[in-house]
């Protein structure tokens, strides 16, 4: 078969199909839904992945979170923080016993209220060391971040999140430099940070990052009376090649005989890495892809048998037709393949109708839900191949009755 | 008489089975038609003339005997070879004119073109000028909804003649026409069978018979006249 009868067999089928527009639109809307809610939920979902990914992916995914951990006095449960806090001693055991740490910094949170200017604002302090930037990499928009010399001098040092600078300063000001007011203790601003968002519900961006040994002395470090060198949670980043969980273990075996946890009792620290979370995550996703994919089987499923039907009724109804074809020379063949061609082309147009509509969808949802949404070309090329093996499948069986016709009883069907 | 002759029936039968009963539609027909001729088959309903025809349009194989058309024979043919031939050889002409609804009179007219092995290069070249043949040049784009009965069965006609065929097919092709557009339709006919056309028309009207220059009259399956009339002048 040469391009220009295909492409007349093509048109031909298309005529067919146009005889019927209503049938055609109606028989195709299985196949309009089911492309359509295929692509919507797979750009949901995958929209819902990348946006937590990046979330995770900025809280680090090889990085082991140490918090002072639940503890019992006296078969009191005290929770997160109830046991003694976390040492500068601590966190040098960590560093130089366990082996694969590339970079570790204390957090030292606390609320405080920050003055610019005539401007206050009500944020969150977070004292770190300088290689806190190392295990959580986080671009400055301007300045610099904060050596290690200026943490163990106590530098009245700060670097602002976006949020902070949006609150005290006018936009386009430069706030390198400038003094701000931290609880009434003067710093000196060095650095801004870039946006990260969204973070578990919170806005990752509303706050002031200072020296951890300033945060302690001066803002945040009072109610540690019994720790004087508290530093808050540790965070470590273990280093690429070293495994994730064998470093915990590690580590958790090294804080305990640190903090002297005598064998068979409980942790009195709690350790948290989020790669175990974005695990969790993951199998959740995939249920959820499983759940989706069997939706979308199931309507095209249902799709399927629509065309089967309707194409069957249009067998029938154009015996006469496909009687004139046999006496003026078709094939079996041609029959079958007259046949197949429309079902996949009525499959096609619903696969690319159901495709627009899902997209249109999809952009609707992103902009009035504000989720992040995601239509990959590996999605679109899915459902038309799908739509097209649809046409085939249902399409074969009414194709296969038309070509067994024989040609003088169908020329006499009335 | 040609050496080689178009159609050649020897002792045709064809039998069918009717639930419990067995019809004898065809009993022995024998006979030979040339290239250029143009036949009538007549009967009354049941006397096998549509059997007869069915066959020698290769739309059907006969039980027993042997049908040569164009030199093969058809009852060791294949339904692919069949349709083959069907395409090649014959051109089918009807009595409803069966052609394809809210579709062009071009596009009718080039439907054979789609399943010819031996297409020519330009499909709409060809309909054209089949359509052009039978005086419907101005309606290359009418759908039949849009055209008179007599022209929907030149547009019929159009189409059994655009493969170039050996052999036109007909019937009763004026069975749905008024007596002036059957006239029309069978000096068509004549015109195409001065040119070389062998006709054959299948029909139980006298004067349709009476365009053709030889008549086989058909009765219980049996052929029971086969007279050479010479075309009554129209």
């Amino acid at each position: 078969m040469n391009l220009q009868t295909s492409a007349e067999f093509v048109r031909l089928a298309l005529t067919a199909l146009r005889l019927n527009k209503l049938r055609s639109v109606l028989t195709a809307l299985g196949i309009i839904i089911g492309v359509a809610s295929v692509i919507v939920m797979e750009a949901i979902g995958s929209g819902a992945a990348i946006a937590m990914q990046q979330q995770i992916a900025s809280l680090g995914t090889n990085v082991l979170n140490v918090m002072t951990g639940s503890m019992r006095i006296g078969g009191r449960q005290l929770g997160v923080g109830g046991a003694a806090p976390l040492s500068e001693k601590d966190m040098r055991v960590i560093r130089d016993r366990v082996p694969g740490i590339a970079a570790i910094s204390g957090q030292l949170n606390g609320s405080v209220t920050a003055i610019y200017g005539a401007a206050n604002w009500s944020t969150q302090v977070n004292g770190v060391h300088a290689e806190y930037f190392e295990v959580r990499p986080w671009p400055l928009l301007t300045g610099r971040y904060f050596t290690a010399a200026e943490v163990a001098s106590g530098a009245r040092l700060a670097i602002i999140g976006s949020s902070v600078r949006r609150e005290l300063f006018a936009e386009g000001a430069d706030p390198d430099g400038e003094l701000l007011r931290v609880n009434n203790i003067p710093f000196e601003i060095i650095g801004a940070l870039s946006t990260r968002g969204q973070s578990g519900g919170n806005d990752a961006d509303d706050v002031i990052i200072v020296p951890l040994t300033t945060a302690r002395s001066r803002l945040v470090g009072r109610g540690f009376a019994t720790v004087p060198d508290t530093v808050g949670n540790i965070a470590a980043r273990v280093a690429d090649g070293y495994d994730l969980s064998e470093t915990q273990a590690i580590l958790t075996a090294v804080l305990r005989k640190q903090r002297r946890v005598n064998p068979g009792e409980e942790d009195n620290f709690t350790i948290r890495n989020f790669a175990a979370l974005l695990q969790t995550r993951n199998d959740q996703q995939k249920t959820l892809s499983y759940l989706l994919a069997t939706t979308a089987a199931m309507s095209l499923l249902v799709g399927g048998i629509g065309i089967m039907n309707i194409m069957l009724v249009s067998v029938t109804e154009r015996t006469r037709e496909i009687g004139l074809r046999m006496a003026v020379g078709a094939r079996g063949v041609d029959v079958l393949a007259q046949f197949l061609t429309e079902a996949v082309l009525l499959c096609l147009a619903g696969g690319l109708i159901g495709l627009l509509l899902g997209v249109a969808i999809t952009v609707a949802i992103s902009y009035l839900a504000g989720w992040t949404v995601s239509i990959g070309a590996g999605t679109v090329a899915l459902a038309i191949l799908a739509s097209a093996a649809v046409g085939i499948i249902f399409g074969f069986v009414p194709a296969r009755r038309a070509a067994r016709l024989n040609p003088i009883d169908a020329l006499r069907y009335e | 008489m040609a050496a080689e002759p178009l159609i050649a029936a020897r002792h045709l039968v064809k039998t069918y089975q009717l639930g419990e009963q067995q019809v004898q539609a065809l009993r022995d027909v024998s006979f030979e038609i040339q290239p250029g001729e143009f036949v009538a088959i007549m009967g009354p309903s049941g006397s096998g003339k549509s059997t007869l025809m069915n066959i020698i349009g290769a739309l059907d194989t006969p039980s027993a005997g042997a049908m040569q058309i164009d030199g093969a024979d058809v009852a060791e043919m294949n339904s692919d070879q069949l349709a083959d031939l069907r395409n090649r050889t014959i051109g089918f002409v009807f009595q409803q004119f069966n052609l394809l609804r809210r579709t062009t009179a071009l596009d009718n007219v080039k439907l054979p073109l789609l399943y010819s092995r031996h297409r020519p290069a330009d499909l709409n070249l060809a309909a054209r000028a089949s359509l052009e043949q039978v005086n419907l040049g101005d309606r290359l784009h009418h759908q039949p909804s849009q055209l008179s009965g007599g022209q929907q069965q030149r547009v019929a006609i159009a189409r059994a003649l655009v493969n170039s065929p050996r052999l036109i097919l007909a019937d009763e092709p004026t069975g749905a026409l008024d007596t002036q557009t059957s006239a029309e339709i069978m000096a068509l006919f004549t015109r195409l069978n001065a040119a070389g056309l062998t006709i054959i028309v299948v029909t139980h009207e006298a004067e349709v018979a009476a365009y053709a220059r030889r008549l086989l009259r058909m009765r219980d399956g049996r052929l029971v006249a086969d007279e050479t009339t010479g075309a009554t002048s129209h």
